[in-house]
């Protein structure tokens, strides 16, 4: 079953119509418009896509439309310049770069031979159609929790969508994790499936929200911290996690550092556009906005904005306290760098450019996802009400490793803010990290002669 | 060996603001629609984020977002009599290149045109007599087109920009605050207008205190953030001063960018080819009709695009050439007044006063594209021509576009042009002068034309697009008479001195005037007066449609990017509602 054509106007037939008296008094007619087919379809629109009701199983499909909408499978597989669900992405762990797998129905190279007990398997024992063991990067500690009905549901959408021939580069991983029977020990430690058991003290919204949070939605695969062997820390849930040098930020109600300041209706429209009064979505959050949480329906994203408030708040760790040599320094170079669009007390431009007072993001404990957006830059993910794709410039030519620190030390001491400061060295690695040392010139730095 | 490419349903020529409008609007009507833009792809933060988009050597004096004339310019020359030269440095005016083109480096200056300046022939035979829209050669006409037929379309422009503004005339009501001379808007702007600085605030005071009507300057750089109705968001400005000649960091002006692509870059609909130079429109063997286009990418290798409909949206003086360059239309004879292509080329008459004070600091560093306080007593027929001698008129603005060191320093009549003499003048007037713009119109005259010239060639061969243009009585006439109302309002602010800069003598395409070529392609009623009916398409091969200036068949007193957006918008809403129903002329000849 081919791609599900989209709603063509009906304009040939009109054209015909207009045609036939237009014929008699001016010649030979030219061809009726839209003549021609549409072209390729961009990823958020392929999800998009409306399930006609006469397709064979339109329920199931909608069901795996919408289920794989939440479950951002499209984030990861996708490379840029890549399509929709061929795989290919590099994904940065601790241990190394682990490619993510085509899962369009190409026979060969994605899943189309596969059965539904072999996805099943992948999605709830995180096991390849081969019987191998999967990395856990493929989040299916997560995705253990959804039904089988459910993984059936996703598995016969995937199966509708143009299916792509392409094979994904080999992993990047140092031996022994390149061999996949490490990941047999790692199970037996760390991974315990078992399906959503719904919580009869809480409302039905709650329920649904802490299914999507904590199942398919994999959140706390970036928002809840890893141990040593990369598996999440279960006492820590949610509590903020790093993940490709971006930090993802606490999600409990820790009112400085977490969303205990936001309400249900700022976290729903941070999902729905990518941005509120108070924050925008940037980093990895940007994909995660544009590929899933912005498709969502109104109630998934309510249902994921009541079970997060229900978090309790993390501990709070007492900041350390900025030096005032640092804070006027960062100070002037805030009002170089910064000021012409965070303004300069820092109120900013809500939903657009966002404020930095009581920011929770600029006040984790760990900098790094402030450091990387002043080094490389950010992009607010693009959404379907929301389709400006607002771009932070990147820092990196512009200011040193201790600027970066200093900056960053009296953003995060600034307009209520309160967080440790910033250590020029933790700069220095992360630029190196990122491939950021040499001065980077925009492909139209140069004059024209 | 040319290849031949998909068929489309439309192929637009040139990726501006005309494209990208066209763009949008014939994608939500589900046509398969590519783009070709012979420059670069252009974003705000690879290419003029905040940082490094003040870079005044780069943009302004280096060209950087501009057209590179050693690969492709035109010949220039003020009369028949003249051989036509090269442009080998941009001056009079600043041609555009890449996605969004003018509409990056634009001001953000957007006006619509009076309902008389669509009428510029009738109504002024009506009231002046046959003589003031025939003396000195003019080849004045109206247009084809109402103001109230494109008010709706001015309308959406506005609501696309988020344009800052007070509305003067709102449903036939004048409004305190706007300006009273202006057409019926069928809304207030949809954002209020921005804040006048000290200049423009005292020369205000001056013009009223002269029984004079200012009003806010209504601008593209706004005055609070916005999200215009494809969802799309601007920021509010920061009235840095670089936005003539820069791209803006900050997503405070409207330009395509800004207003358009985040949401027609996702359509799947729709496909941008940049570094892309069309060659050539090509037609049936009966020339009735357009088959697509010949363009030649980066690599030099030759594409064939066939396409339903061909939609000219780059510049004028490309949109002419490729009309030329195709074959379409009889190319104008200037001594016999026959053929349309080319005829009725206009620009912009400009000239200014500069104001320097002793006991005022006006800080003219803080400044924007459009940020001045303006009267519009003196524009179009707003005012009696009797006994003046001339047609036409000029908008007087009190405006403060920016402080940039290199372009911006005014120096009292009688300073040496360099030397400590310069230093001192400049370092004692920099934050104590500002300078008065009249923004006159131009009319079109039988020996002003744009033709294909007979000598000199471009990189691929073709002839280069030759310009015959030089003022006439009528526009020294207006200027010098314009020029005279504005110093009236600066001697009326109490400065230390004025200066008067005129326009004097012929054209020269060296010093900076401004980039409001118009003409060449223009529109009118019949095909015996005009390349293109009233919704810009092309008489007698029905599916080329010509957007932009060159439709004008003579230049008013005002910026052209609102009018030019307004006639894409009309000319947009006919292929949607009649085109492709019937795809065919839309006016009968």
């Amino acid at each position: 079953m081919g791609r599900f054509a989209p709603p063509l106007l009906g304009l040939a037939a009109a054209a015909s119509l207009g045609l036939a008296t237009w014929a008699a008094d001016q010649g030979p007619a030219l061809p009726s418009l839209p003549a021609h087919p549409l072209g390729a379809v961009t990823p958020a629109g392929l999800l998009a896509e409306i399930i006609p009701d006469g397709a064979q199983n339109a329920e199931q499909l909608r069901r795996g439309q919408a289920l794989t909408i939440a479950g951002d499978c499209m984030s990861c597989h996708i490379r840029d310049g890549g399509q929709p669900f061929a795989g290919g992405l590099g994904l940065n762990t601790p241990f190394g770069v682990i490619y993510s797998a085509n899962i369009t129905p190409d026979a060969n190279t994605g899943i189309g031979a596969w059965t539904n007990e072999q996805f099943y398997r992948a999605m709830h024992e995180g096991v390849g159609a081969h019987g191998e063991n999967l990395y856990p990067a493929f989040p299916y500690p997560w995705f253990s929790r959804a039904s089988r009905a459910d993984d059936e549901a996703i598995f016969a959408y995937l199966k509708t969508l143009p299916a792509v021939k392409y094979v994904p580069p080999a992993n990047h991983l140092p031996f022994p994790l390149n061999i996949r029977f490490m990941v047999k020990g790692w199970n037996l430690l760390f991974f315990r499936p078992h399906d959503v058991q719904a919580d009869a003290g809480q409302s039905a919204e709650w329920n649904h929200g802490a299914e999507i949070v904590s199942g398919l939605g994999h959140c706390g695969g970036c928002h809840t911290p890893l141990n040593f062997f990369g598996a999440a820390k279960s006492d820590q849930a949610l509590q903020g996690g790093d993940v490709d040098n971006w930090v993802a930020p606490n999600l409990t109600a820790n009112a400085r550092t977490g969303l205990g300041a936001w309400s249900v209706d700022d976290i729903s429209e941070y999902l729905r556009t990518g941005r509120n009064a108070r924050a925008s979505a940037g980093g990895s959050m940007a994909e995660v906005v544009s590929y899933s949480t912005s498709l969502m329906s109104d109630q998934d994203r309510r249902a994921i904005a009541v079970y997060l408030k229900s978090q309790t708040a993390s501990p709070d760790r007492a900041p350390g306290t900025p030096d005032p040599g640092a804070m006027r320094r960062g100070g002037a170079i805030y009002s170089d760098a910064c000021a012409s669009c965070h303004l300069e007390n820092g109120v900013g431009q809500p939903r657009f450019f966002p404020p930095l007072g009581h920011d929770a993001m600029l006040q984790q404990a760990d900098p790094t996802g402030l450091e990387h957006l002043i080094l490389a830059g950010g992009r607010v993910g693009p959404t379907a009400t929301r389709p400006s794709p607002l771009i932070m410039p990147s820092f990196a030519w512009k200011l040193t490793d201790d600027e970066v620190a200093d900056v960053s030390t009296f953003i995060r001491n600034s307009w209520g803010n309160q967080a440790a400061p910033v250590d020029a060295s933790k700069v220095r690695t992360l630029r190196r990290r990122l491939g950021l040392q040499a001065t980077h010139y925009t492909a139209n730095s140069g004059d024209q002669g | 060996m040319t290849v031949t490419l998909k068929p489309v349903d439309a192929v637009l020529v040139g990726f501006g603001w005309t494209g990208a409008i066209m763009g949008q609007q014939l994608c939500d009507e589900g046509l398969s629609v590519v783009a070709l833009e012979r420059g670069p792809w252009r974003d705000t933060a690879a290419d003029f984020a905040t940082g490094f988009a003040q870079d005044e050597l780069r943009y302004m004096w280096r060209h950087h977002l501009f057209q590179n004339v050693s690969y492709d310019t035109l010949t220039i020359r003020n009369n028949t009599s003249q051989q036509a030269l090269p442009m080998r440095h941009l001056g009079s005016f600043l041609l555009g290149t890449g996605v969004g083109s003018g509409g990056v480096h634009w001001n953000g200056q957007i006006w619509r045109f009076l309902p008389s300046d669509f009428l510029t022939k009738s109504h002024n035979q009506q009231r002046y007599g046959r003589n003031a829209v025939t003396d000195y050669d003019l080849t004045v006409q109206d247009w084809g087109v109402t103001y109230d037929e494109l008010e709706p379309h001015y309308d959406t422009f506005d609501k696309l920009c988020g344009t800052s503004g007070k509305a003067g005339n709102l449903r036939g009501q004048i409004q305190p605050g706007g300006n009273p001379f202006e057409g019926p808007r069928s809304n207030e702007y949809p954002t209020p207008a921005m804040a006048q600085t000290y200049a423009p605030t005292l020369f205000g005071q001056a013009a009223a205190s002269l029984g004079r009507h200012p009003f806010p300057h209504p601008t593209g750089n706004l005055s609070q953030p916005y999200v215009n109705p494809l969802g799309a968001q601007l920021g509010e400005c920061t009235y840095c001063g670089f936005c003539e000649k820069f791209g803006c960091g900050n997503y405070s002006k409207a330009s395509p960018q800004t207003t358009v692509l985040p949401y027609l870059m996702a359509k799947p609909n729709f496909t941008l080819k940049t570094e892309c130079e069309v060659l050539k429109v090509e037609l049936t063997a009966d020339r009735k009709r357009a088959t697509g286009v010949t363009y030649v990418d980066s690599a030099g290798q030759e594409y064939f695009q066939p396409a339903e409909m061909v939609i000219l949206s780059a510049y004028i003086l490309q949109n002419v050439r490729l009309l030329l360059l195709s074959g379409i239309g009889e190319p104008y004879d200037p001594s016999t007044g026959k053929g349309q292509v080319g005829r009725n080329y206009a620009y912009q008459t400009m000239s200014s006063v500069n104001v320097f004070f002793d006991d005022k600091i006006l800080n003219p560093f803080i400044g924007a594209g459009a940020l001045a306080t303006v009267i519009d007593d003196f524009n179009g027929d707003n005012f009696d021509h009797s006994g003046l001698g001339f047609i036409g008129g000029a908008y007087v603005a009190g405006m403060v576009t920016g402080g940039r060191p290199i372009e911006m320093i005014y120096t009292p009549q009688g300073t040496p042009a360099w030397g400590l003499e310069w230093k001192h003048a400049a370092a004692r007037n920099y934050l104590r002068s500002f300078s008065i713009s009249v923004h006159g119109s131009c009319m079109s005259h039988r020996g002003n034309y744009l033709d294909l010239d007979p000598t000199y060639r471009d990189t691929f061969g073709r002839p280069m697009l030759r310009m015959t243009f030089d003022f006439t009585d009528n526009e020294h006439k207006m200027s010098d008479y314009l020029t005279d109302r504005a110093a009236e309002v600066a001697k009326a602010m109490n400065p230390r001195e004025i200066k008067l800069n005129r326009r004097t003598g012929s054209w020269s395409v060296v010093p900076y005037q401004t980039t409001h070529n118009t003409g060449g392609a223009i529109m009118g009623d019949n095909p015996g007066n005009s390349v293109v009916n009233k919704y810009l398409q092309v008489w007698g091969v029905p599916n080329v449609f010509s957007m932009g200036a060159g439709a004008f068949p003579q230049n008013a007193g005002y910026n052209p990017t609102g009018t030019v957006a307004a006639l894409t918008y009309h000319a947009a809403a006919a292929i949607k509602s009649q085109y492709l129903k019937a795809p065919g002329a839309l006016v009968q000849a």
